[in-house]
């Protein structure tokens, strides 16, 4: 019995095992294909590099200045972060709001909210890209109110759930000692929600860093992000350079690597709410 | 109390509703008025009834191609992904040492883009094919079918995984004691306690994964791009393409993003359904 248990545990770690190497592969294929001169990518892609086809560092630094890639990866991570901090901090006010407040008009705009989420983006996608041209939001500044208006469903969503376990005592407590509703918030509610905050920031962070077609209609001509730009490295120039498609690629995956490795708890903790609750 | 609130709602409520009114509220109902009218420009759009919606429905090659295709996808690449997920699950919940590794390397794929999943398993999948058949992903909308299920797989296996893991994890463990005790086999008690315990589980993770492979763009964008000739094209690209690339056919567009509204609506209905009928339970 002991035996038997022991070589089927040893079979679970090896099917585990090829597994993840074939998961890993791709990834690896993109590394190692980063290093090699173009002309060796689409007819070997499998090769090591070796004496011929190895160019070192000069994808990188080629792709880096050739598609202004530094600039991309500054707009995503302003628009990322921006978007991030308006959602968290404006949804969970509305969220608190339209809880504690009970009316015809917020419960409306809860349902309103709701109904929105199974929309999908073709529905407004060309629409809405008019509405920004005319509202002047067609910019990396402006693209945040955007995805402040396309957060908000799911945020609201969420933390209005997370609100109404909070205790009402707690908040008449803070009112109680002078606050006005906003100071009450920002002190007594705010804080309170820091689990969820996380959650959700997580799960904005994702979607907005990962999103190519909002930033393509709306700023892409001006403003690329890093999908944006990595797209536009295949499709905007009359061949494509595999070498720098390959080392941009992995310059974009280091950063969600390093998010992926620093708050790994936090984003699964974040996709089982998410998955569950939306 | 709520008296005091209500001059706080400029403050509380207004930000993030304008933001939502000029992001989604305006756009959706200006793209149902013009989903019936034809317009080359919003401001000289004219009224033409049904036509719009008529001619997605005539049009074989368009837009009901694109929805056949995303439905092969969708059927293989729901049950493919769940299937694996879950089997996953189950060898990472048997309590063996050091599987925190494999859950780590099997979500990651999750956090990659749609646009450089599609460019990664494009350089993969090519340099196979090249290889074994001298063509390219191109060549035949079987190859790119294929490819957009194995690369839906790879991104979304992980993330299935890991609410399938949580399901399981809920399970109590007297209730497994007590399978065992009644000598119930493994395959018993997957069948009779893992399975039915999970259930919300599955009806998430199968409808996450369908609505997934309905809104599906980036991926199919960066991996195929639709070739051979929009075979390979699913709704989301096929709208997108018959707003920007056929001048004229705007409001066919819109028309083609309602009626794909309306089967995501009743995708999620169903679930609803589905979900509330087991709460009574």
């Amino acid at each position: 019995m002991q035996e038997k248990r022991k070589a089927a545990n040893i079979l679970i770690y090896v099917i585990l095992t090829i597994l993840s190497v074939i998961f890993i592969i791709p990834i690896a294929l993109v590394i190692m294909n980063s290093l090699k001169n173009k002309l060796y990518i689409s007819t070997s892609p499998f090769a090591l590099p070796n004496s011929e086809s190895f160019r070192g560092l000069k994808n990188y630094i080629e792709g880096l200045t050739k598609i202004h890639f530094m600039d991309s990866i500054g707009y995503s991570l302003f628009i990322t972060v921006v978007s991030v901090i308006m959602i968290i901090v404006f949804c969970s006010m509305t969220a608190w709001y339209i809880t504690r407040v009970k009316n015809k008009l917020t419960s409306f705009i809860y349902f309103m909210f709701i109904a929105s989420m199974v929309v999908p983006f073709q529905m407004v996608m060309y629409t809405m890209t008019k509405v920004a041209n005319m509202t002047h939001l067609d910019n990396f500044v402006g693209i945040n109110v955007l995805y402040l208006g396309f957060g908000s469903s799911m945020a609201v969503f969420m933390f209005t759930g997370f609100v109404k376990g909070i205790p009402i005592e707690l908040e008449e407590a803070g009112l109680i000692d002078g606050c006005n509703p906003l100071t009450m918030f920002v002190k007594v509610v705010f804080p309170v929600l820091k689990p969820i905050s996380i959650t959700i920031a997580i799960l904005n962070a994702m979607w907005i860093w990962n999103d190519f077609l909002l930033p393509y209609l709306i700023i892409g001509t001006k403003y690329r992000t890093i999908p944006v730009a990595i797209q536009y490295l295949r499709s905007g120039y009359g061949s494509i350079d595999y070498g720098h498609l390959m080392a941009t690629i992995v310059i974009a995956l280091i950063p969600i690597v390093i998010f992926y490795f620093m708050c790994q708890k936090y984003i699964i903790e974040g996709i089982v709410a998410g998955a569950v609750k939306g | 109390m709520q008296k005091n609130y209500k001059k706080y709602f400029p403050i509380f409520v207004l930000p993030t509703l304008l933001a939502f009114i000029i992001a989604f509220v305006i756009p959706f109902f200006m793209g149902l008025y013009l989903s019936f009218c034809n317009f080359k420009t919003i401001g000289s759009a004219k009224w033409v009834g049904l036509s719009n919606y008529l001619y997605v429905f005539r049009d074989s090659a368009g837009f009901l191609s694109a929805l056949w295709f995303t439905v092969k996808v969708a059927i293989v690449g729901v049950v493919s992904t769940n299937v694996l997920a879950f089997a996953l699950a189950l060898l990472l919940t048997k309590g063996l040492k050091g599987t925190n590794v494999y859950r780590t390397i099997f979500f990651m794929p999750n956090l990659i883009g749609g646009i450089i999943l599609g460019y990664i398993w494009q350089l993969l999948l090519n340099g196979i094919l090249i290889r074994v058949a001298g063509v390219d992903l191109t060549f035949n909308s079987t190859f790119g079918y294929w490819g957009i299920i194995i690369l839906y797989n790879w991104q979304k296996i992980g993330y299935l995984m890991i609410i399938y893991i949580a399901g399981i994890q809920s399970i109590s463990g007297d209730i497994l004691e007590a399978a065992k005790i009644d000598g119930a086999n493994y395959v018993q008690t997957l069948k009779k306690i893992i399975i039915p315990l999970v259930m919300t589980s599955i009806t998430t993770c199968t409808f996450l994964a369908l609505t997934d492979c309905f809104k599906m763009y980036d991926q199919n964008l960066a991996l195929t791009g639709g070739a051979p000739a929009n075979q390979t094209a699913m709704l989301a690209m096929d709208i997108f393409n018959t707003y920007y690339n056929r001048t004229g056919f705007a409001g066919v567009g819109q028309a083609k993003a309602v009626v794909f509204t309306v089967l995501v609506l009743v995708i999620s209905l169903i679930q609803l359904r589905i979900t509330q009928s087991k709460e009574v339970e």
